[in-house]
């Protein structure tokens, strides 16, 4: 196995607020190596977009903070660098995507200038050669007759088109690391599809590594190689994607399994498989495991102290008391 | 002769079409309009749950705001049981009111931050009077629990819930004047999964006990496929396929539902996905494409389909579609 | 009931043990946590007790006149004495009385200026937002001619037209604001009207009146009660400016503004008559301004953390 490119160890990210800590990332660890797409997956809460935010360490302080945890990138612990030195990495060696393509890109600035901001302020290009290079990265992209879109504003464009615009300044400066935010949720479905296979040739041509945070497990199975599942601020669950999705372990991940309709093989208009409950406050997490509240098998160890993460099958990691016997099976 | 060929039908819709007049900037200007419904055609039966899906921009919302009259229709006829909704006096219209309702999608945008969970969903009976006022408010607690949440908290205000319970605010006050119709727009979009799947069989149960006829708009295949017994395909303001879901999510006739079934990812990591997926974008409403709104997009394109508008055709019994390909092979 | 058991929501709502609030006072209470803010509302709330209990508190008649002790100074100062705390003006009367018995006035120019600019600026901005089209059109042009003058010309205007009388620049000031009413209420009806909420009202049958008054304008509060808690303090600058041009408040009424124009030919001999008046009015002005923006962070729509 080649070197990890990013190796989260230990990361905790609180947000002090006037009413109390929320322990939005609570020990989370996984590793990407290059190359590969590793996808976090959970619901609104659990904490994987706060893990993405911290990577690139962009949390706001206050009310935020990283309190412990290490982050190596190519071995350097981001968390211990200069912020000078961490802006010379966002954009340039690590780059994001974010979620909403009207937001992320700015109304007033064409499309040229934007992409040209980061070509000049990383690889120090003149104006003329970052106008060439934008033009190529929109080819890149897919976007048709490039010359003439990098002139445009981003109103002018579709959905679609801006998230492509999005990755072509991710792309720009050959990230080691792209991180991407929900890339595709404000999609249409038929847009959706394009962008993803847009993002697995640009990572298997440029050979970057791709962190994929996504509440879509359809997403997950389509894309990723590696798969880390999330709740209330824990992993509660990782493994490679085939052995995810054959043979889920955690009762969170077998529950959000069962409620997407379509999965199971269900008859027409049964009732789904509902989790029961709703995710538990960051501010009042329950003691011992944070999902024993909602889950059937819940017994009293589940009440008093919080699983780590066992090892059932190689490579395949659960928080979970049910499996404290089974380890190294 | 079976239920199934003589359904009753709650809704008729006959050429309704949509446009929303855009100025132009010139002086000289031709004055164009976005054309969100494009001539629809459509049953709802008794008791179905009729599901209506496409992508942004194919007008499947601006169609159920019309169906209920929120935005009046720039043409075409609305047949409620039978009546003329469109010819209806305003005092009618308000009794007509009390039949069909609405769930939105929005969790947050669609419950009134300053009413209380007892005043939004005893609006309806407030405004048709129905009941003295502690009747209203045993009914309201009743509706309450039959949505899934606890009477005690009918005094309480929306930003105090979470995303899926103001849903199920959203529902009850749909429910409360016991509609014959609900059209519900994109009702679990905004909801994680888990309590997607809550709300999902929420519907489920409601439209079994009450008798509930149900309009589900959404662009989520997969949900629409669990919960409705006829799908309709929406692009660009026209219907492309209509049939019973089994029909249309085994043999999709139309390439644009095919591209839609194909494009949908699956939660399974064993499935090898086949990639040919659809190019290009999705044209403007505001300058769709002459002929087949499809065409700049299909794989299948022949040049009729880029000057003539294929009619919508039964092309086999219960499955309707509108594409070129199947016209002349018509059973 | 057809949910089962196991479906119930099993969370409470968040602070279920805490009463439940309105989001307005919810805002309320973010406001107090504002120190700014809160020394602005003690300010406005010192103003309002001096304006309450003047007779009560100022220890002369503002108006009795004491051609012997003409232009005392202040106690500190070297002549002065208790009497006078502050000194008096050049007719012998009670400075700090006078600022006392100000206060009433200019509260009470505040309160009926912003009145009726908040009345018939709600009115025309809710109608034009409302109902759109060609009556949007004409009220908002309506405004715009009210706002291409400068405020305070287009008081003058008024008052000129009605006669120098407090009460007549009280209107003038409160017709001079109205546009600005007018704007706020206009764009937030429009905002509020595409929000679903709103379309499912309709939906349930409600008609126009119940649309406006029990779902659009209560949601559009929040910038109203910013922009009257701000306009206080130009309502309270603008009636000083037109008494200091003799438009307003007519001798021998002790308003500030009079008080600073009567003030102005004695800057050289006794400061304290023109000084005194004009930090009242920077005081009061102050605490309007700093209580209003409080208030804008307090009712800021970052309700959902």
């Amino acid at each position: 196995m080649t070197e990890p490119l990013l190796e989260v160890k230990g990361l905790k990210t609180y947000f002090f607020t006037d009413r109390g800590i929320a322990c939005a990332v609570d020990d989370v660890s996984f590793s990407i190596e290059p190359g590969r797409t590793l996808a976090i997956v959970g619901e609104s809460g659990c904490g994987k977009s706060v893990t993405s935010l911290s990577v690139m360490r962009l949390i706001p302080t206050p009310p935020g903070r990283i309190t412990a945890g290490e982050i190596l990138f190519n071995g350097t612990d981001l968390l211990k660098v200069s912020e000078k030195r961490m802006r010379s990495i966002r954009g340039n060696q690590i780059s994001m995507i974010f979620q909403e393509p009207m937001t992320s890109l700015n109304p007033v600035f064409r499309v040229r200038e934007q992409i040209s901001e980061v070509l000049k302020l990383h690889q120090k290009m003149g104006k003329a050669e970052a106008l060439d290079k934008a033009v190529d990265l929109l080819r890149q992209v897919g976007i048709p007759s490039p010359e003439s879109r990098v002139h445009d504003y981003p109103h002018q464009m579709s959905g679609g088109m801006r998230q492509r615009v999005m990755i072509a300044m991710a792309l720009a400066c050959d990230p080691r690391l792209i991180i991407a935010d929900e890339p595709t949720t404000a999609l249409d479905v038929t847009i959706q599809a394009q962008i993803l296979e847009l993002m697995d040739n640009l990572r298997d041509n440029t050979g970057a590594a791709i962190l994929l945070i996504t509440h879509d497990l359809g997403v997950v199975a389509e894309t990723a190689e590696h798969v880390v599942v999330m709740y209330a601020g824990r992993v509660v669950e990782e493994a490679e994607v085939k052995d995810l999705f054959n043979d889920p372990l955690h009762p969170y991940t077998r529950g959000l399994m069962r409620s997407i309709p379509g999965t199971s093989a269900e008859t027409d208009r049964s009732r789904l498989e509902a989790i029961p409950g709703v995710v538990p406050s960051l501010l009042n997490l329950p003691r011992g495991c944070k999902f024993n509240e909602r889950c059937r098998h819940a017994f009293d160890r589940c009440l008093e102290a919080e699983p780590g993460l066992l090892a059932p099958k190689t490579g395949h990691l659960v928080r979970c008391w049910l499996f404290e016997d089974k380890e190294g099976e | 002769m079976t239920r199934r060929d003589n359904p009753d039908k709650l809704v008729v819709l006959k050429g309704i079409r949509k446009y929303y007049p855009v100025k132009e900037g010139g002086l000289i200007g031709e004055k164009s309009a976005v054309k969100a419904v494009d001539g629809v055609d459509l049953d709802i039966h008794r008791g179905e749950t009729l599901g209506l899906v496409g992508e942004s921009g194919c007008g499947k919302s601006t169609l159920g705001r019309v169906i209920l009259r929120l935005e009046p229709p720039t043409q075409g006829e609305i047949y409620f049981d039978g009546e003329d909704v469109l010819a209806m006096s305003s005092n009618q219209m308000h009794g007509l009111r009390r039949r069909m309702q609405i769930i939105f999608q929005d969790p947050y945008s669609s419950l009134n931050p300053r009413q209380t969970v007892g005043g939004i969903i005893g609006e309806g009976l407030l405004i048709h009077k129905v009941g003295t006022k502690s009747e209203r408010t045993e009914r309201v607690r009743h509706i309450m629990e039959v949505v899934g949440l606890r009477p005690e908290y009918i005094n309480r205000y929306p930003h105090e819930f979470s995303g899926g319970q103001r849903q199920r605010i959203g529902v009850g006050r749909a429910l409360a004047l016991q509609p014959e119709l609900i059209i519900c727009d994109e009702p679990v979009s905004a909801l994680d999964v888990s309590i997607q799947a809550q709300v999902i069989n929420l519907l489920m149960d409601l439209q079994e006990e009450f008798h509930l006829t149900y309009l589900f708009v959404s662009h989520d295949l997969s949900v629409v496929r669990h919960i409705s017994d006829r799908v309709a395909v929406m692009y660009l303001g026209r219907l492309v396929e209509l049939a019973d879901k089994r029909e249309l999510y085994d043999n999709p006739l139309h390439p644009y539902t095919r591209a839609l079934l194909e494009a949908a990812p699956v939660p399974n990591a064993n499935v090898v996905k086949n990639r040919k997926g659809l190019t290009g974008d999705m044209p403007s409403p505001l300058s769709p494409p002459p002929g087949c709104h499809f065409h700049t997009r299909c794989p299948h394109v022949m040049d009729r389909c880029r000057e003539k508008v294929p009619a919508f055709q039964e092309h086999k019994p219960r499955h309707w579609v509108r594409c070129f390909l199947y016209s002349d092979k018509t059973a | 009931m057809t949910t089962t058991a196991a479906e119930q929501p099993g969370q409470a709502p968040r602070g279920a043990a805490e009463k439940s609030r309105s989001p307005l006072w919810e805002a309320l209470l973010r406001l107090r946590k504002n120190k700014i803010a809160m020394a602005g509302l003690v300010i406005i709330s010192l103003f309002l007790i001096m304006a309450l209990f003047s007779p009560w508190i100022a220890p002369h008649d503002p108006l009795e006149q004491s051609l012997y002790d003409k232009l005392q100074p202040p106690v500190w100062e070297e002549t002065g004495t208790w009497t006078y705390p502050l000194g008096t003006d050049d007719f012998g009367r009670d400075l700090l009385s006078r600022i006392i018995y100000g206060s009433r006035i200019s509260m009470l120019v505040g309160v009926v200026a912003v009145t009726i600019s908040l009345f018939f600026g709600t009115l025309a901005g809710a109608v034009a937002g409302f109902y759109g089209g060609i009556i949007d059109n004409i009220i908002m042009r309506l405004m715009d001619i009210l706002l291409a003058f400068p405020s305070i010309l287009l008081a003058i205007v008024i008052v000129a037209f009605l006669g120098p009388s407090l009460e007549n620049a009280m209107i003038a000031i409160g017709v001079v604001s109205i546009p600005r009413y007018a704007r706020i209420v206009r764009g937030s009806v429009l905002e509020e009207y595409s929000k679903d909420y709103v379309q499912s009202a309709r939906a349930l049958g409600a008609r126009d009146t119940r649309l406006i008054f029990v779902h659009i304008l209560p949601n559009c509060l929040a910038p109203l009660i910013v922009q009257t808690t701000l306009g206080f303090a130009s309502a309270i600058l603008e009636a000083a400016a037109l008494s200091f041009l003799g438009l307003g408040a007519q001798p021998p009424t002790p308003e500030w503004g009079a008080m600073l124009a009567n003030g102005r030919a004695l800057i050289l001999r006794a400061w304290w008559a023109v000084t005194f008046p004009g930090v009242m009015i920077l005081c009061a002005v102050l605490g309007f301004n700093l209580l209003g923006d409080g208030l804008r962070d307090a009712l800021d729509p970052r309700l959902r953390e």
